[in-house]
């Protein structure tokens, strides 16, 4: 019995402490810290709440209404329903949704407007996050759609004329995301928005549908979907504060969407599972605070963004990925020739500093960063690739510590190394 | 348990250590044995590069030879490429040049294997694509014959190299094939083939199902 008690405590033993103190912790687009507020809001919901909102009981209904609750906050800063709002597991989960959802809706329709052989049309960009693009590249391989990749200009825009004029007839989605988690470029979606509704009217028809990931916006921007005309919003809480595993889909009444899991038939029978209480009072509580505090947030982070890009563009041979100015407030993305992405953030990481890389090293693929690439990059280019993304705990002084480590780094790697390559190959001349 | 009596698992990470390396990595990652500082004035006796900047990975080895024993008395190197690069191509400095030095027979027989175990092992998908050391290696070694005049003791690459900017080899892939890669992405995710060379793929493509057959039947 005894043995048993100590072998449950060995168990349990927390895990190891970090070692090397972090003195700055720059991947806030990879992920956030929860914070303390959202978690002293979703604490009752662990334990003193035990039951599920489904249930008609009177702790279940209690679960129920803080549901209702963290439903109708989130309404509320997206201005629209509460019926709108599908809670789900996070930004993949409600990217998929969206994608694969709205799809497997309209493929009916198609075939009966279009004739048997049509299939739906989907347009997104060429810089879009794997969540998005992943789904429909293998609807397209599989022949269900046909795709059209947008490409940005060389600064990682994209042209709302370009998505508008790709429309066509068969049209049933368009997804472009508000942010992108790679290099901070910022799109026009109300501008886009806009233009598919003019479509819309002037065809009169309800497709095509307008899909935007905002997971890295929600934290700066304006969510407001009325003003972004957007059908389909996606929301991730563990990049704004909130818990790791919590997400969202707005989704516009009217909408035509399938499930993608079934079961229970919880969110309206969208997204089948018991709800995450605790979690849902988070994302709801992260989402008040990311929005109440976006404005002074953005001002404050623009200012050591600039700072930071200012002092590692200094660097010789360095170049700024993406926009200088239509960009997110806390990204700052760079690329060093002749050295390995990898190998420079694990330089940082010794002296404290956590970032994240476009390398191919860095991820589980062969290929570097396909936004980098697709902004007219060199593989070489995108290899050397380095994102600093700035968050509520970043302080000048981490910023600083940045600027004074980073070039004695980058020197050391092209000491190392065996390639020295002149500016020009920066981009992609082939 | 006695942790020496476990066989040693050179794919995956040593037990008992945090993060994504092993330490012995790390120590020669953040402090490497034996890299060229200044090219100026070094007379090499042989030189060998492999692989490309797009690709991610470029090694270049120079050594010195003693005439009189064969052996390699010094060894540098300069390398592009992530941790795992920079501190395969270290170790195996210090392995050609320990002890007196090896043999240029010994060292022709370096091993991705071998630099692995002395590293203390590498993650899985760090494998096939950073330890290309032993061939700019073999190269140097080639080179060194090919100054002194001895050609007939220039070898060639054992086998066929299929994909000529990462000096893979039909070899390589076999042994891709042998640890369970039966498609062209996972022999590509074990050895990058075709990213340098795309030329080459459909003759992977053949080879894959050469080898599949051969084995798998």
């Amino acid at each position: 019995m005894k043995q048993q008690t100590k072998d449950k405590n060995k168990k349990l033993k927390p895990a190891k402490k970090i070692t090397r103190p972090v003195l700055a912790y720059l991947d806030n687009a990879a992920a956030t810290s929860l914070d303390k507020r959202v978690l002293k809001a979703m604490t009752p919901y662990f334990s003193d709440i035990p039951a599920n909102p489904s249930s008609l009981h009177a702790p279940g209904q209690a679960a129920n209404a803080a549901l209702k609750r963290a439903r109708k906050s989130i309404a509320e800063h997206l201005n629209g329903h509460e019926d709108e709002v599908i809670f789900c597991s996070g930004g993949t989960e409600s990217d998929n949704l969206a994608v694969l959802g709205t799809i497997s809706a309209a493929a009916k329709f198609i075939k009966t407007n279009h004739g048997a052989d049509a299939v739906p049309h989907v347009i997104t960009t060429a810089i879009e996050h794997h969540a998005v693009l992943e789904p429909l590249l293998h609807l397209q391989k599989t022949g269900v759609i046909e795709l059209s990749l947008i490409h940005s200009d060389k600064e990682g825009l994209i042209a709302a004329d370009d998505v508008i004029s790709a429309v066509k007839k068969t049209t049933v989605l368009i997804s472009v995301m508000y942010a992108n988690n790679e290099i901070g470029t910022l799109q026009p979606i109300a501008d886009i928005g806009r233009g598919i509704l003019k479509y819309r009217k002037q065809n009169n028809s309800a497709y095509p549908y307008f899909h935007s990931d905002a997971c890295q916006a929600a934290g700066y921007l304006d969510l407001n979907v009325e003003k972004l005309h957007v059908d389909l919003l996606t929301l991730n809480g563990g990049k704004i504060y909130g818990p790791k595993g919590t997400g969202l889909l707005f989704v516009r009444r009217g909408t035509k969407i399938g499930a993608q899991i079934l079961g229970g038939g919880q969110e309206k029978g969208l997204r089948s599972g018991t709800e995450n209480v605790p979690g849902i009072v988070g994302l709801a509580k992260a989402l008040e605070i990311a929005q109440q505090e976006r404005i002074k947030e953005s001002t404050r982070l623009t200012v050591l963004r600039d700072r930071l890009i200012k002092g590692l563009l200094k660097i010789p041979k360095s170049r700024l990925n993406g926009h200088p100015i239509i960009r997110l407030p806390n990204n700052v993305n760079i690329s060093f020739m002749d050295i390995e992405g990898e190998a420079a953030m694990l330089y940082l990481d010794a002296k404290g500093i956590a970032c994240s890389t476009g390398s191919a090293c860095a991820s589980t693929s062969l290929d570097p960063s396909h936004v980098i690439l697709a902004l007219g990059m060199s593989y070489e280019a995108a290899h050397g690739s380095l994102r600093f993304s700035l968050g509520r705990q970043t302080t000048r002084e981490q910023v600083d510590r940045v600027i004074k480590y980073l070039p004695g780094i980058v020197e050391r790697l092209r000491l190392i190394s065996p390639v020295s390559l002149d500016m020009s190959h920066f981009t992609n001349n082939q | 348990m006695n942790q020496s009596q476990k066989p040693l698992d050179i794919t995956a990470r040593q037990s008992g250590q945090s993060g994504f390396y092993s330490d012995v990595v790390k120590e020669h990652f953040f402090h490497p044995q034996n890299f060229m500082e200044n090219e100026e004035g070094y007379e090499a006796d042989g030189m060998g590069m492999v692989g490309s900047p797009a690709c991610g990975d470029v090694m270049r080895v120079w050594i010195k030879v003693d005439p009189q024993t064969s052996r390699i008395t010094d060894c540098k190197w300069k390398t592009f490429g992530c941790a795992s690069a920079i501190a395969s191509t270290s170790m195996m400095s210090v392995m050609l040049t320990e002890n007196g030095g090896m043999t240029l027979d010994q060292a022709r027989n370096i091993k991705p294997q071998d630099i692995m175990e002395r590293l203390g092992g590498l993650p899985v998908r760090k494998i096939h694509c950073s330890v290309l050391g032993d061939k700019a290696l073999r190269m140097a070694i080639n080179d060194y014959y090919r100054r002194q005049g001895e050609i007939d003791k220039i070898e060639i690459e054992q086998g066929r190299v299929i994909d000529k900017v990462l000096k893979i080899t039909d070899h390589d892939i076999e042994e891709a094939v042998l640890e369970g890669a039966d498609t062209l992405e996972k022999v590509q995710n074990k050895t990058k083939v075709g990213t340098g060379d795309p030329s080459c793929i459909p003759e992977v493509e053949q080879l894959i199902r050469f080898y599949k057959e051969k084995y798998f039947g």
